[in-house]
């Protein structure tokens, strides 16, 4: 994305009137505004229509008891923002699930993302088809055909129980347990490591190979110019699936909601807070309290997303003032 | 690194020792991975009574009866009502994105027009919003317009251009093509409307085709949407039809979930196998899921 920006801001406007006579250029720059606006237009009404406006109505809400009817709507101040810190019982669990689930599976995902691009990157045979094989559950994963297949691949008689008996150790049931639950679902975003890894991997092309070259004349051994000089060069894209991982990570629902059955369970180990705050709007129809969570979800993803970016001061490495 | 190990031929040996490695291991973490998808394909053809007591891959004895009971085992409503829903709702999402990204694209990469880089970093912004700020504000929307339970809510927001990934990939390929013909064109007196359809449009043909395939494979996964906003069973998509499936079910016929949920995968297979290259070019300049 910075890339992009970074082209937009080189950019000079034409200077107006320019060359074949001020007055055609003039009229040159109107209609570039009018065609400008005219060709945005079905994303501005979108944007103020259904983006600007209605978040800025979720926050107007959250400060509301709103239930489904204005009439009975009451302004109650901080209340919301109260009862979800100090009153509901579900929501610093759901906090907590939520984090662990980041926090765990999101460097899970990016390792196995990263360690098998390198590999693949090695010019190795058959680099497409293991691309594609390992990209599928990319696609699939957040679909609920699979959601229901971890049902049963972690049941009690699922294909994981069946592994482990082979070794002789007698499983449980991995979803109805409370202590694995959460695993299981983590388990599912990793899986899902193959579109991290497609980006590690054009990354990975990337990296000068006058680099590995000169670095290899100096001596340095595989391991050396991997840490010294592929993962430099490549922790821009780091701190790019960093960061889409965690943003996608904080909003996960399919699969939580299929896999507890909409419920969160076993004894609220899966709810996840995108799962709470669902059934306090829409099953418990408190609009104005969910639109509180929104927020409080806003400005943690925010604020993660600011720290990921403003840590990668220290450990992002940007070329030579080239691009990114 | 080719290059240097081919340089130091004592290291051939071991070079290809390493290989092998290399191999063995990719071949089993594929393995692993796409073994519960395997599973569950051979699962779909089992008689029912097998399908949780069966942990191989094998066969014994293939029927099709799942895909019979599985079509219509979810209360009224078939199946066969579920994937058309899908396929209406998806189609008119690819054509929204497809129509509204392409013309915010066109307007954010090749025109000059006050104003333009503020919304362009609102757009952007846009792509990092978490949606569930969204979620409620817009339901209390669409239902003031009598939208729920239609189909509407789903594909309305998609002729809007609000699934700002798009516009972001197509508005970088339009950066790419060459300035000078669309200068020709207007030369010869094109208006922008015609530089967008006659030249712009057919340039960008593969941006638009990994819109178009990913447009349909987010569209067909939707889950939460429909589930908020559709609620009679008439009006189902494939994915909250399996979940009711799951719910209906409870302890019998695993052979027809499984049917169901396999056919329920084969178009977003189809569809990525169709514009593999397309798709994972997209996802390596912009991060599409």
């Amino acid at each position: 994305m910075a890339v992009t920006t970074a082209r937009a801001h080189q950019r000079r406007r034409r200077p107006a009137g320019s060359g074949a006579g001020a007055d055609q250029g003039w009229t040159e720059t109107r209609r570039a505004t009018l065609a400008g606006y005219l060709f945005l237009s079905p994303w501005l009404l979108g944007f103020f229509g259904i983006t600007a406006l209605p978040m800025l109505g979720s926050l107007a809400l959250s400060f509301t008891n709103f239930s489904g009817s204005f009439s009975r709507m009451e302004w109650v101040g901080l209340d919301n923002y109260r009862i979800m810190f100090t009153v509901d019982p579900a929501y610093w669990g759901s906090v907590r699930v939520t984090l662990l689930y980041v926090l765990l599976s999101v460097p899970a995902m990016l390792v196995f993302a990263l360690t098998v691009a390198t590999l693949l990157n090695k010019g190795i045979r058959a680099l497409g088809i293991y691309r594609t094989v390992f990209y599928i559950p990319s696609l699939l994963g957040s679909s609920v055909a699979i959601a229901v297949l971890w049902r049963f691949v972690w049941g009690e008689s699922g294909l994981v129980n069946a592994v482990l008996g082979v070794v002789g150790i007698d499983g449980r049931s991995w979803i109805g347990n409370p202590d694995t639950a959460l695993f299981t679902i983590m388990v599912l975003n990793v899986w899902t490591f193959g579109s991290p890894m497609i980006i590690f991997l054009a990354g990975l092309r990337q990296v000068p190979t006058e680099l590995y070259e000169a670095a290899a004349l100096d001596g340095a051994g595989r391991r050396a110019r991997y840490w010294y000089i592929t993962l430099p060069s490549i922790s821009p894209v780091v701190l790019f699936n960093g960061i889409l991982a965690t943003i996608g990570g904080f909003q996960a629902f399919t699969q939580v909601y299929v896999v507890s059955g909409g419920t969160g369970g076993p004894a609220g180990s899966t709810l996840f807070y995108t799962l709470l705050l669902y059934q306090r709007a829409f099953t418990e129809l408190r609009f104005g309290y969910a639109s509180a969570m929104a927020w409080a979800l806003l400005v943690v993803i925010a604020a993660v997303t600011a720290a990921v970016f403003a840590s990668g001061r220290f450990w992002v490495h940007y070329g030579d003032g080239e691009e990114r | 690194m080719t290059a240097v190990a081919a340089r130091h031929r004592p290291h051939q040996v071991s070079h290809r020792v390493q290989r092998t490695f290399i191999h063995v291991g990719l071949v089993s973490a594929a393995f692993v991975m796409s073994y519960p998808l395997l599973w569950m394909t051979a699962s779909a053809f089992r008689p029912s009574e097998q399908v949780l007591v069966e942990d191989s891959l094998w066969v014994s004895t293939p029927t099709l009866e799942n895909f019979v009971n599985g079509w219509t085992s979810v209360a009224q409503t078939s199946f066969g009502t579920f994937f058309l829903n899908s396929l209406v709702i998806s189609a008119l999402a690819v054509l929204g994105n497809v129509l509204s990204c392409s013309l915010a694209a066109y307007a954010f990469a090749r025109l000059r027009f006050p104003g333009r880089r503020v919304w362009f970093a609102l757009m952007i912004g846009t792509i990092m919003l978490p949606y569930h700020v969204l979620l409620i504000p817009q339901y209390l929307l669409f239902n003031s317009l009598g939208w729920v339970d239609t189909f509407l809510p789903l594909v309305v927001p998609r002729f809007l251009a609000t699934e700002a990934f798009f516009v972001f990939l197509l508005v970088q390929f339009f950066r790419l093509i060459p300035k000078g013909l669309a200068e020709a064109a207007r030369i010869d007196g094109c208006g922008h409307a015609r530089i967008f359809g006659q030249i712009m449009v057919p340039l960008a043909v593969p941006a638009l085709a990994t819109t178009a395939a990913f447009s349909f494979i987010w569209s067909w996964n939707d889950f939460l949407n429909p589930l908020i906003y559709l609620t009679s069973q008439g009006n189902y998509t494939v994915p909250i039809g399996l979940a009711l499936f799951v719910d209906a079910s409870g302890t019998s016929n695993y052979g027809g979930l499984f049917a169901m949920s396999l056919l329920s995968l084969l178009p977003v297979i189809g569809f990525f196998l169709a514009f593999q290259r397309l798709l994972l070019d997209g996802i390596s300049t912009t991060g599409l899921k």
